[in-house]
């Protein structure tokens, strides 16, 4: 294939040729006949290249013309413009020349005439096919089967005639007069296709009308020049090749003048209306961008100022306002060339004269309250036209607008202002909403993480000891809580638990939880006194916890040599103690306020350290509330008294089986798998000295 | 969840908690304890006769307050609540730290000592 650009110049370079063979073949016919010489050439010659030229010419502005996909209206009729005035200026410049050489006497040769008579046929005939092309885009702007076929007919048709010329074969008058009046009839039918002039804006309506008149001027100026010529010469001889003795010339000439004129005059008439299509443009147009601005823009404000925007600028008022009120008292004022001041007058105004209407939806908002505006005499408006923006059957805000002149709103621009206000509250509903489902995922997102941390804090394996052994368990609930427990060897016979529960849930908690594990782990290793540990663990907590969090511990100290556990309560819940001897058990009565409460250092004062012995076959049961509150289906809590009754029933099981036990039991009771809080419990079962106790039937 | 009732009599601001607080809820009596102070009351009493639970988060409340009420010479007294959640205050070791009264009369009355 060949490239578009090549093919351009090479109808280009064919249109020069055959020009140029036309002149000069028209020139030596011309001369012979002048002379009574037999003509050299045959006399078709000049016709045929003429049809050469116009076709090549055709193909020249096709590609240049009509495939430029970048033209629009203005640009196209700017290229007719231009080309125009080339040629003008060339046919202009010819004339100079023959005026510079005055009455020499090669001007009064017949074959000069011919050469300046041929020079400007080709420049007219150019001009007129560099329009015919353009009217062709313009016509066909929008397209149908019919229309395109239409044009076709007529395209072909002129070939047709154009060939009937080259081949000059005389038909019967009639058949030529019927098939210019088919010609006619085809422009006259494609000349109706205008539909073009509704795109164009005021502007460009008159950039159009200039360049038409420009247009018609050399279109005048060629018929006026050519025809003056010929004149001229058909005076010597009638053997040249003549504007008038083809069908071709005068029916494009016809077409192109036909088309402009109506051009001018539909552009003309179309003027007065055309600030309304461009009005109903531009309301299509920011109806659009409020209805897309959420996808677009980040956040509601830049709702409100679209919505602001288009409003004034689809009914041209003159101040307007947008006043949003948020749920949490922020109030929040948008204005367009109006002060704050002048906006809150105006609204003091109308409220306290207390007309209908003006605020409230479902009224007839025609009414523009010239009368009442008049009353205030800070301001200059005299129509009102005010709108609710409704979110969910919630009003937002409202949206007024204002002009200048008395009774300045009509019915049609209230319907535009409704459209608009209620598209902004679907825009401002579908924001939240997005905003919402944003949150509810980073929400969740933040749980995964807080829970990951969670679970990486709880400790893999437990301590183990001759003395007894321990089994945990901690299912969190959806929602993170921030159950913690541990426990660390201190030395040979000293083996350090905790059980804690810090305040709250989500995130913070299990940061929380993270602090309070490294308490442990430091403070723990220090052979610590339970109350020593939970006074530096308060000091330690107390600045770093959130205000309104803390939390609640309790940290034991099994010593094996002694025979002994040491604790400190803080706040926790109070431990389940069996006592395998006497068969009873119950929850251990101390005092201890959680960790954070108190930032006075007389925490101390707050906390004490409880030493009780144990013995084979004694069962500790630590918990997290999260246990004693899991409630059932009537909304009972597990409580107290159910846990330890539920321990009574495997008091001689391991401390796995006892875990397990407690938290089937659990399960049983609530009859979800979906938990509240987090269950957490750690069970310590001592063995020890007397290992018998074990297998004693109870 | 929860639903919380402000009234005022001679002076003192009686929060009265509806209902169950937990997480969520705990920031609607943090809001309404915090908007008493904020309107300048030196007395008030926290009506608990018809709250049913209370969680971590909402005891966390008020500890959040304690100090903050000793700096500003403010006084709160806490009364009628339910033996469940007197017991979620006491092993915490919160109870110790508030005042906790029986019914609305002895609140009033220790109130006003305080305040001398």
């Amino acid at each position: 294939m060949i490239n578009k650009k090549a093919l351009t110049r090479l109808a280009f370079l064919g249109a020069a040729l055959a020009w140029l063979i036309m002149i000069l073949s028209d020139v030596t016919i011309l001369f012979s006949d002048i002379n009574g010489l037999p003509p050299d050439l045959p006399a078709w010659l000049p016709r045929i290249m003429f049809g050469l030229y116009v076709v090549c010419l055709f193909y020249y502005y096709k590609f240049k013309i009509e495939h430029d996909e970048a033209l629009n209206f203005t640009d196209l009729l700017w290229s007719v413009f231009a080309s125009g005035l080339v040629f003008t200026v060339i046919s202009l410049a010819v004339r100079l020349v023959i005026f510079l050489l005055g009455t020499t006497t090669i001007l009064t040769l017949d074959v000069f005439k011919d050469v300046i008579y041929q020079i400007n046929f080709g420049l007219w005939v150019s001009f007129l096919l560099a329009a015919f092309i353009a009217w062709k885009r313009l016509i066909l702007y929008q397209k149908s089967k019919w229309l395109i076929r239409t044009w076709y007919v007529f395209e072909l048709s002129l070939l047709g005639v154009l060939a009937y010329d080259g081949l000059n074969i005389s038909i019967s008058d009639a058949i030529s007069k019927v098939v210019i009046t088919l010609l006619a009839l085809l422009a006259l039918v494609l000349s109706a296709n205008m539909k073009w002039v509704a795109y164009l804006n005021f502007k460009q309506k008159w950039t159009s009308l200039l360049l038409l008149l420009l247009t018609f001027f050399y279109l005048g100026y060629f018929f006026y020049t050519v025809m003056n010529l010929s004149e001229a010469m058909t005076a010597k001889s009638t053997t040249y090749f003549s504007f008038q003795s083809t069908i071709f010339n005068p029916a494009l000439f016809s077409f192109v003048v036909t088309y402009s004129v109506f051009s001018f005059l539909v552009i003309l008439f179309n003027l007065p209306t055309s600030s309304v299509f461009e009005q109903k443009l531009e309301e299509v147009v920011n109806f659009q961008r409020i209805s897309q601005s959420i996808q677009t823009e980040q956040n509601e404000e830049s709702v409100y100022n679209i919505l602001l925007e288009s409003s004034v600028s689809s009914v041209s008022a003159d101040a307007a306002w947008l006043e949003i009120q948020s749920t949490n008292e922020d109030h929040r004022l948008f204005t367009y060339r109006i002060s704050e001041k002048e906006a809150s007058d105006i609204r003091d105004h109308v409220k306290s004269k207390n007309l209908r209407g003006v605020f409230d939806q479902s009224s007839d908002k025609t009414k523009n309250l010239s009368k009442h505006l008049a009353q205030l005499k800070s301001t200059r408006y005299r129509s009102i036209l005010s709108f609710p923006i409704t979110v969910k059957e919630e009003t937002i805000g409202t949206l007024t607008l204002l002009k200048e002149l008395p009774e300045g709103f009509n019915k049609e621009m209230t319907r535009i202002v409704s459209t608009f206000s209620n598209q902004a509250g679907i825009s401002i509903e579908n924001f939240r909403l997005m905003e919402e489902a944003f949150q509810n995922e980073r929400y969740k997102e933040e749980l995964k993480i807080a829970k990951t941390v969670q679970k990486s804090l709880l400790p893999e394996r437990l301590e183990k000891d001759n003395d007894f052994e321990i089994a945990a368990f901690s299912e969190s609930a959806d929602e993170v809580g921030g159950d913690y427990y541990d426990t660390i060897r201190i030395n040979d016979h000293q083996v350090a638990l905790i059980i804690a529960d810090v305040s709250g849930k989500g995130t913070t908690a299990a940061f929380h939880m993270s602090q309070m594990k490294g308490i442990f782990h430091s403070l723990a290793q220090q052979e610590l006194d339970p109350k020593e540990f939970m006074v530096r663990a308060n000091q330690a907590l107390v600045y770093c916890l959130e205000r309104g969090s803390f939390i609640s511990a309790t940290y034991f100290v099994i010593n094996t040599q002694k025979k002994k556990i040491f604790y400190a309560r803080a706040g926790h819940c109070p431990v389940l103690y069996y006592s395998a001897e006497t068969n009873t058990s119950g929850y251990l009565k101390d005092r201890g306020k959680a960790l954070g409460m108190i930032k006075s250092r007389d925490y101390c004062n707050h906390v004490e350290t409880n030493e009780l012995s144990y013995f084979a076959g004694d069962i500790m049961v630590l918990y997290t509330d999260g246990i004693t509150e899991a409630k059932d289906a009537k909304g009972e809590e597990f409580g107290l008294e159910m846990l330890n009754s539920t321990l009574l029933q495997t008091t001689q099981q391991s401390a796995k089986d006892i875990e397990r036990h407690l938290i089937g039991r659990l399960y049983e009771y609530t009859g979800t798998k979906d938990i509240n809080d987090d269950y957490t419990t750690m069970i310590v079962k001592f063995a020890g000295a007397s290992q018998l106790i074990d297998t004693k039937p109870v | 969840m929860v639903h919380i009732k402000r009234l005022q009599e001679d002076g003192v601001d009686i929060i009265a908690i509806v209902g169950e607080i937990d997480a969520s809820s705990s920031i609607e009596l943090d809001l309404a304890i915090a908007k008493s102070v904020g309107e300048g009351y030196r007395k008030i009493i926290i009506d608990c006769q018809a709250m049913e639970y209370i969680s971590s988060a909402g005891l966390g409340v008020f500890m959040s307050y304690i100090d903050e009420f000793k700096d500003k010479n403010i006084h709160m007294v806490l009364f009628g609540m339910k033996e469940r959640v007197m017991n979620t205050f006491s092993i915490l070791g919160l109870a110790e730290l508030l005042h906790i009264k029986n019914n609305k009369v002895e609140s009033k009355q220790l109130i006003n000592e305080l305040s001398i």
